[in-house]
């Protein structure tokens, strides 16, 4: 159904360097920042098939492809995005970046300060999903782009998506807004408030400045992903993978990794820490915690979504509890209140939160079916 | 829009009572066929809600508004007199709780538009008289598996609208065809097949 078709093969990171500097709702300004991009497909000659894909909280600009012909691994969104695929690089020119202060090649808490020449470290300002938004706003002015087709992301990449058709009406024609929220609930900041202390009191934190120190707070970052995973996951689709079973015939009496569902939390966590850094996990977290566009707007939802003009498309997953199917209709509710045009669609999965990466046939359906429309009405 | 495909008889028997560019609600809007055609010709705005996820998905591609929502948990995503018209055919007899969804459909709409089978047909009655649960052109499905639960007669219906106070705007009663005649005008409850109604909160 959804997985026939081809892949955009071996494709080349991009650095995009911005030398105006960025005002922050922080307080703060970046006098300088870089900016990592992968591109798929070809922009049309009128610049109107341009889809930008927003990243979640661990993704990147590698969304589709290979970046060497022996990679095992594609980018993170493969599946959906190429050839023949929902997100149709036959007819979308799709972008897809490494948000601002991440840990991938746009600037963030590794890069060097160039006040200091050392690492930003914890002196890396902490983002708000507008400030990504505006930086990515230049991105598409640099790339000629005045009105995206569509803006796509799932979990906090819709959140990036929900800001975009907030703050620049005009230049988001389809939102598309997965497995998201209008704003975190009180469980999830706790969940993130968890995975932040565990970095936080890791002895080899050093209040941020681990790089200095030559060490990496491995402990309190591989907590944290543990901590994610549980909530990526429905109670059924742990259940169906891990069981409650030991890994041998008896039970050891020890500490040591028992269950198949431990094996799989150290292996997640310690491959995270392998490619992920740690201040950027506690910037991506806060980015999340602050994201409330109703607070923006006066404590109402559907006084920020008079402000946008994009038709919508939202869909959720009844698997996930991280950001439930609830939270999306909350989402709807404030968009019809608001006279905007919306569909939405509510997928029948089994993963949880993580379904919004999956092939899923319906997912894919409904994704593939609003996305030819779209392609239709720019082309 | 797609307006190739002729639309189904009692949507087309509906459609006239939808003014222009009304901004309406389809409940159990399909594949969204009605809206689109009526997006078309009679600049119409609005939602449908579907349950059924293949439905949803070919709503999408004809370009309509359809939000997935089961209309047995009622309208609460909607606010009092959103909608100048709230549409409803064919779904009335399949719902757990028909009275609910009527007054739900009243709460956000100015008007509602209701089409259902009309159980007091004669070859229904004909057919319990003959011991048996009626199959009929326009209930085809057995008594073990049909989606009907909640069948009723003309006379039930507007007994229905009476004591919650609904006001019966508008009302054609046809045969399966989608037309009038004589007997039905002469007996409503035992020739009619299809009923259509416009109501307003009392």
């Amino acid at each position: 159904m959804s997985n026939q078709t081809g892949s955009v093969g071996v494709v080349t990171p991009q650095r995009f360097v911005f030398e105006q500097p960025l005002q922050l709702d922080c307080g703060r300004s970046l006098p300088h920042y870089e900016l990592m991009v992968e591109t798929y497909g070809r922009l049309n000659a009128q610049a109107s098939n341009a889809v930008l894909i927003c990243h979640a909280l661990s993704g990147d600009h590698h969304a589709a492809g290979l970046h060497a012909p022996d990679d095992k691994k594609p980018g993170w969104w493969d599946n959906c995005i190429g050839p023949g695929k929902p997100i149709d690089t036959d007819r979308f020119f799709v972008v897809a970046l490494n948000n601002l202060g991440g840990c991938k090649g746009s600037t963030g808490p590794t890069s060097l300060n160039p006040e200091t020449g050392l690492p930003y470290g914890p002196d890396f300002p902490l983002l708000t999903v507008s400030d990504w938004v505006r930086s990515q706003a230049r991105l598409a002015d640099r790339l000629g782009i005045r009105q995206w087709a569509a803006v796509i992301g799932g979990s906090l990449g819709g959140m990036q998506v929900q800001q975009w058709s907030i703050e620049f009406p005009q230049r988001v024609r389809h939102a598309v807004v997965i497995a998201s929220a209008p704003e975190l609930s009180a469980q999830n900041i706790a969940f993130n408030e968890i995975a932040r202390q565990a970095i936080l009191s890791d002895p080899d934190f050093h209040g941020g400045h681990y790089a200095a120190k030559g060490v990496v707070p491995s402990r309190g970052l591989k907590l944290a992903r543990m901590l994610g995973h549980i909530t990526y996951l429905s109670d059924e689709a742990m259940r169906a993978k891990f069981g409650a079973e030991l890994k041998s015939a008896t039970p050891a009496f020890n500490f040591d990794v028992e269950f198949e569902v431990e094996s799989y939390l150290r292996h997640q966590g310690q491959s995270f820490v392998d490619r992920f850094d740690a201040n950027t996990y506690l910037l991506m977290t806060k980015a999340l915690d602050y994201f409330d566009p109703a607070r923006d707007a006066g404590g109402s939802l559907l006084a920020a979504y008079r402000k946008a003009s994009a038709r919508f498309l939202v869909i959720a997953f009844s698997s996930d509890w991280r950001f439930s199917p609830a939270r999306s209709r909350e989402i709807v509710r404030a968009l019809v209140a608001a006279g905007r045009e919306v569909s939405y669609a509510l997928i029948d999965s089994q993963l949880g939160h993580d379904d919004f990466l999956m092939p899923i046939a319906q997912y894919h359906g409904v994704l593939r079916a609003y996305l030819q429309r779209v392609a239709e009405e720019v082309a | 829009m797609n307006t190739a495909a002729p639309l189904r008889a009692d949507l087309a028997a509906l459609s006239p009572w939808i003014p222009e560019g009304s901004r309406i609600l389809d409940l159990g809007c399909g594949d969204g066929t009605l809206l689109a055609h009526l997006a078309a010709t009679q600049k119409v705005r609005g939602y449908g809600l579907e349950i059924d996820p293949a439905n949803v998905r070919a709503a999408v591609a004809r370009g309509v508004n359809v939000i997935q929502a089961d209309l047995d948990e009622g309208l609460s995503d909607f606010a009092n007199g959103a909608f100048d018209v709230v549409v409803m055919s064919q779904a009335l007899q399949a719902l757990q709780r028909p009275d609910a969804v009527l007054a739900e459909m009243l709460r956000v709409g100015q008007t509602a538009i209701v089409t259902f089978p009309n159980f007091g047909h004669w070859r229904v009655r004909a057919a319990l008289l003959a011991g048996r649960m009626p199959v009929t052109p326009s209930l085809p499905a057995g008594w073990f598996d049909t989606p009907n639960i909640h069948l009723c007669t003309v006379a039930d219906f507007e007994a229905l609208c009476k004591a919650r106070g609904w006001k019966v705007s508008r009302r054609a009663l046809l045969d399966r065809r989608h037309r009038g005649g004589l007997a039905i005008r002469l007996l409503p409850n035992l020739f009619c097949e299809q009923a259509l109604y416009e109501l307003r909160a009392g």
